[in-house]
Order: C-alpha cells, then structure tokens, then sequence
C-alpha cells in the first residue's frame, strides 16, 4: 500500500493517491506513518524538478494532491509532532510588486526539503521583512520580484536589513523576472537564484545542509 | 540609406523589413519598448498618464524624437485605455496607478482563477454567452447586472423572444451595466483616436511603431484569462481534452481579431506576447501537446492573412528553438527575453529575424561604457549578415536615459552594415 501510494503521488495519479490513502486509513494505518510517505513523494517529485524532468504543472498538480491527503489524514492525528527542519527563511515578493507565481513556487520547493518558510506574500515594504527578520530569526531571507521596478525595492529592502543592524545576521537571495546578477549586486543581496532549484541549493548551502 | 542623408518613415521601415525579411540593411535596426519610461522622462507620474491623454502623448512623443528608435513600441500597447474606463467598468483585474499600485507604478495584472474548472462545459457550448453573462460580470464589478440576462440564444425566438427580453433589460441593474457599458464605451473612443492619431503623427515625424495588433497563443489566453496558471495546469492531468477544446476554439478568434486591429491601424505587425510556453513552466512534452500547436497555428493564421506575426518569447526559449525552425522563412519578427541569442541565431538565422539582447537590468544599473561594450557584442555576434533587431530584453520602465542614449549610439556607432 505504502508503495503504490507513493508512485500515485509521484506519477500525478490524483484519484488512486486519494483512494490508497482512504484505505489505508481504513485499514488501520497510522496517520503519521502516511504523511511520511507523502513527504518521501515529494522529494522525488522534487528530485525530477531538479533533474529537469519535472516542471511547474508537476508542482502544482503534487501539492494539490498533497493538500487532499493533508485534508483526510490530519483529522486522524493526534498532536502534530514537531519536525526538525532545516532552517528558516522569510520570503516575500518586494515592495511595489504584487506577482507571486514564482514566489509560491520557491516557498513550495523550500518547504518540502525542510525549510520552515515565512512567506509575507506580496507587495511587502522593507520594513516588513525587517520586522519578521526580527521575529523568527531567519538564516536566509528571499526576495521575489517581477516588474522591473523592483529593483529599486531590492536595493532598499537590503538596505532596510542593514540599517536594523541585521545584514550579518542572514544570507539574501533574490530572484523572479528581470532580475539578474547584475540587480544581485546593484541590490547588494547574496547571490542571485535563476530557479526554484537554484533557491534551494543556496539555502541549504547557507544553512549547513548538503 | 546614403551616408548623410537623414531617416525617414521609409527608410527607418525599409531598415526593420529587410531585418525581417532576413536580408542585410544599411545598419542594425533598434527597437526601443518605451512602456512606461516616457512618463518619468516626460516628467509626469504614471497616474498622470492614466487620466490625461494628451500629457501622456505628449511624453511619449518626447521619447520617440529624442531618442529616434527605428520602431517604437506603441503607447497604446502599455497603457489600454484611461484608467477613467477601468472605474467606470469596475476593472478587477488589473491594478493601476491609484487603485490598488503606487502613482508611479505600472499596472499589474492580477492572477486568478476567472473561470473555474465545472464550467469548461458551459464555455464549450457556447463561448460567447458564457463570456457576456458569467465571465464579464465577474471581472467587471459594474457589468453584475449581466448576469440577469436570458441565454443570449433567446434571441433565436424572433420576435416571439422580444417580451423575454424587455421583461428583464427593463431591471435597473441590467439598465446600471448597459449605462456603464456605453459611458466606459465612449470614453475608451476618446483614447483610442488619439492613439490613432497619435500614430499618424508620429509616421509624419518619420517614426514607425512597432505592431499595431495584438494577440495572444490560445494556451495563455486560458492561463492568462479564464483559469489562471495554477487551474489552467491542473487542468493538463485533470481535464486536456478540454484544455484543449477551449484552445482550439479560441484560434480563428485570436486571428480574426488580429485582421481587424490591422484593418484599423493599417500596421501589419501583430505583438504577441508568450507567457507559459517558456523552459522553466513546462516540459517539451507538454510543450508539443498544450503549447506548440495553438501557438503555430495563430502563427500560420496570421502569416496567411498577410501579417507579420511579432511573437515574444518571454524567459527561456534555449531547448525550444528548432520548434521554430518549423515557421515560414522571412516572415517573422521574433523578440526574446533571456533565450541564448547566439545560439538563437545559429539555429534560425537563415529563417527568422531575431530580436532584443540588451539587458534591462544593465541599461538600470549599469555605466554607459558597459552598455556601449555589450551592445558591441550584440552587434559582432548576433548582428552579423542581419536578420538582427536591436532591443530590449523586457520593458525600459526604470531604465537610465543617458545608458538607453549610449545604447542607441553604440547602435548607430557599431551596427552599419555598409
């Protein structure tokens, strides 16, 4: 069961991955046992991203069906038990800007490799981020944009980190749209991610993974 | 062109065709996609912009002769209409200067899901009185009144179905659509003559604009429009038979469309920008099946109605090129955005012209003497035998007017072919 469940999710096939999860329920299998196997699920599906052989739609399609499993399983659970994650982000897109498909997508890849991830959505001024910064205590924080105004936002969302005194304290990346390494050091973020991969690899570079 | 001699309508076009058509002018071309730079340059703020039509014009016109590009991205292109016609209409989205962005911001489309996925059948049965009465209504505040329309079908009835009608366009909120239908109307005319005007004037000062029609490939218009990004590639493993439906019927409208703006403007070149066809969004193999075929045949659409299909290649197009190997020779204007143009040109040269190169990001943050060096380059590699229009690889909003003047030059500098 756990196995066909597993290539269910891996395949995008939505209708068996909800029923296998149904019966196994049925069946007497523990709820924290089948959200385990959706977790091994995604990173497969985040492997085949990452090799280039998966793209958006298989993202999207697999957290849909993660998001239905979530909603059949976790009424079954008793006290959610607490994950050891790999670090935490705080990742918005910027000031002025109000795009978030590739946002989302980033926040989506970083969390199901371990990342606790604060998304603040769109649009956010520097001091927003400055305060959640503050809040949490981010190792990395993630700027999106997409119009080319934003980079301006860029420049003086990094700027707002540092003038609060929390420039050493995180490593920034930055990427969406027109954004490129030249807005990276315009900007004076960290590094510069072409892709939710790229996202990936620089917070887990950042934060000690591997 | 004689050495000396100065640019005119005609030699400025004949510099842009014999790009498209993929012979060698006198020099490199340069398209410059304005946007929203005038206002700033002009010294008006966006908002400004979407409320005056001739302060506007009148900023754009400074772009164009002072920076003299061979084409110009049409004003009509970035900003539509007034934003007066967006508050009459209720417009829910986009977000424009004031309502929803800053005044010195563009407007912003707002991603949704405008039509949902347990309507695809009722949009298959008739694409028109979906559109009339659920679709607009929902993205038009002003237009709910729609809503209370009988099936535009009724009308089939003669005039046994006229009591059905005068029983229910009689009721104030399909009389409150209707008034603000005809006011949004009225003043939307007001824009677009002066956008017609606009673009004789500027053919008499010698300046051609760059397309004077716009479309879309059918798959971006159920992602832009009726399904959004996300409902529109659930639908790829949930529904593709209908996906596909909805996309093969929207071709002959996205063509026809296409023939009327050039009926109207008299400029053959049809922009068509691509949004989710690119690298990153999908698989070749999805590409083949959702992408591709649509896209190709608005193409061929166009090419046989004799236009000038101007597609936009937006983000990567590097593993898709030899798909666009399959187009017509010397029939199109391409522009990409990141895409490798050296490897572009390698792969298309001898059929298609290829446009843009210059980054927006060096031309907002960069020196005068990097954008000289990168246009140099430009002009060496992807320049070379022709076939090769100078551009940007997104909108000059924010760029920097002394590094777009150091590009034109180096253009002008570098870019002579004779």
């Amino acid at each position: 069961m756990e196995e066909e469940l597993m290539d269910a999710i891996v395949n995008m096939e939505e209708e068996d991955a909800l029923l296998v999860t149904r019966n196994m329920l049925d069946g007497g299998t523990d709820p924290m046992r089948i959200m385990d196997v959706c977790r091994q699920a995604m990173e497969v599906v985040g492997q085949r991203f990452e090799e280039g052989e998966y793209f958006v739609p298989e993202l999207i399609m697999s957290g849909e069906i993660l998001r239905q499993i979530a909603d059949v399983v976790r009424p079954e659970m008793g006290e959610a038990s607490q994950e050891k994650r790999l670090g935490k982000v705080v990742i918005g897109t910027v000031a002025g800007d109000i795009h978030d498909l590739g946002k989302n997508i980033v926040t989506f890849m970083l969390d199901i490799n371990g990342f606790e991830v604060h998304d603040l959505g769109v649009d956010v001024p520097p001091e927003k981020f400055v305060e959640k910064i503050k809040e949490v205590g981010p190792e990395v924080v993630g700027l999106s944009a997409l119009m080319t105004l934003a980079f301006d936002s860029m420049k003086e969302t990094v700027e707002a980190i540092e003038s609060a005194g929390l420039r050493e304290k995180v490593r920034i990346m930055i990427g969406g749209g027109a954004v490129d390494e030249k807005v990276k050091e315009y900007a004076r973020a960290d590094a510069y991610g072409k892709d939710a991969v790229k996202a990936v690899t620089l917070a887990k570079a950042w934060t000690g993974g591997e | 062109m004689a050495a000396g001699e100065q640019d005119s309508f005609e030699s400025r076009l004949k510099r842009v065709n014999d790009a498209i058509e993929i012979k060698v002018p006198d020099r490199v071309p340069i398209m410059l996609e304005f946007n929203f730079f005038p206002a700033r340059y002009g010294g008006i703020t966006i908002q400004d912009a979407f409320y005056d039509l001739d302060g506007w014009l009148a900023a754009c016109e400074k772009a164009i002769v002072d920076f003299e590009p061979d084409i110009y991205f049409p004003p009509s292109r970035s900003l539509h209409v007034s934003g007066s016609v967006h508050e009459i209409l209720g417009e829910k989205q986009i977000k424009w200067p004031g309502h929803g962005v800053g005044p010195d911001q563009p407007f912003q489309f707002v991603e949704g899901e405008y039509m949902t996925a347990d309507e695809y059948d009722q949009f298959l049965a008739d694409p028109s009185d979906f559109i009339v009465r659920t679709y607009l209504p929902r993205i038009f505040t002003a237009l709910e009144g729609l809503r209370m329309l009988p099936s535009l079908r009724s009308g089939q009835s003669g005039y046994l179905g006229l009591p059905i009608l005068s029983r229910v366009l009689a009721t104030p909120p399909l009389i409150e659509a209707f008034d603000a239908l005809s006011k949004a109307a009225r003043e939307s005319l007001k824009w677009t003559t002066g956008y017609l005007d606009f673009t004789k004037k500027m053919d008499a000062l010698g300046f051609p604009a760059y397309a004077g029609c716009v479309t879309m490939a059918p798959f971006d218009v159920v992602s832009d429009f009726l399904r959004g990004m996300r409902g529109a590639m659930l639908d790829m493993f949930r529904c593709p038979e209908k996906l596909l439906a909805v996309m093969d019927s929207s071709v002959p409208g996205q063509i026809a469309s296409a023939v009327a703006q050039f009926q109207s403007s008299g400029n053959r070149r049809v922009f068509i920008p691509l949004h989710r066809g690119a690298d990153g969004f999908m698989s070749l193999e999805q590409f083949e099946t959702f992408y591709w075929p649509g896209l190709k045949s608005v193409i061929l659409g166009l090419i046989e109605a004799g236009l000038t299909p101007c597609p936009f290649f937006e983000g990567s197009y590097d593993t898709r090129l030899e798909y666009l190997a399959e187009l017509p020779a010397g029939k199109i204007m391409a522009r990409f955005d990141r895409t490798d143009l050296v490897k572009a040109k390698e792969v298309l040269g001898g059929s298609m012209c290829v446009s843009g190169g210059m980054p927006v990001s060096l031309l907002q943050t960069g020196t005068p003497e990097q954008v000289e060096e990168h246009t140099e380059m430009l002009i060496d590699t992807v320049g070379k035998d022709g076939g090769f229009i100078m551009g940007s690889n997104s909108v000059l909003d924010e760029a920097r007017p002394e590094l777009v003047r150091a590009w034109v030059d180096a253009t002008i500098k570098y870019g002579q072919y004779t």
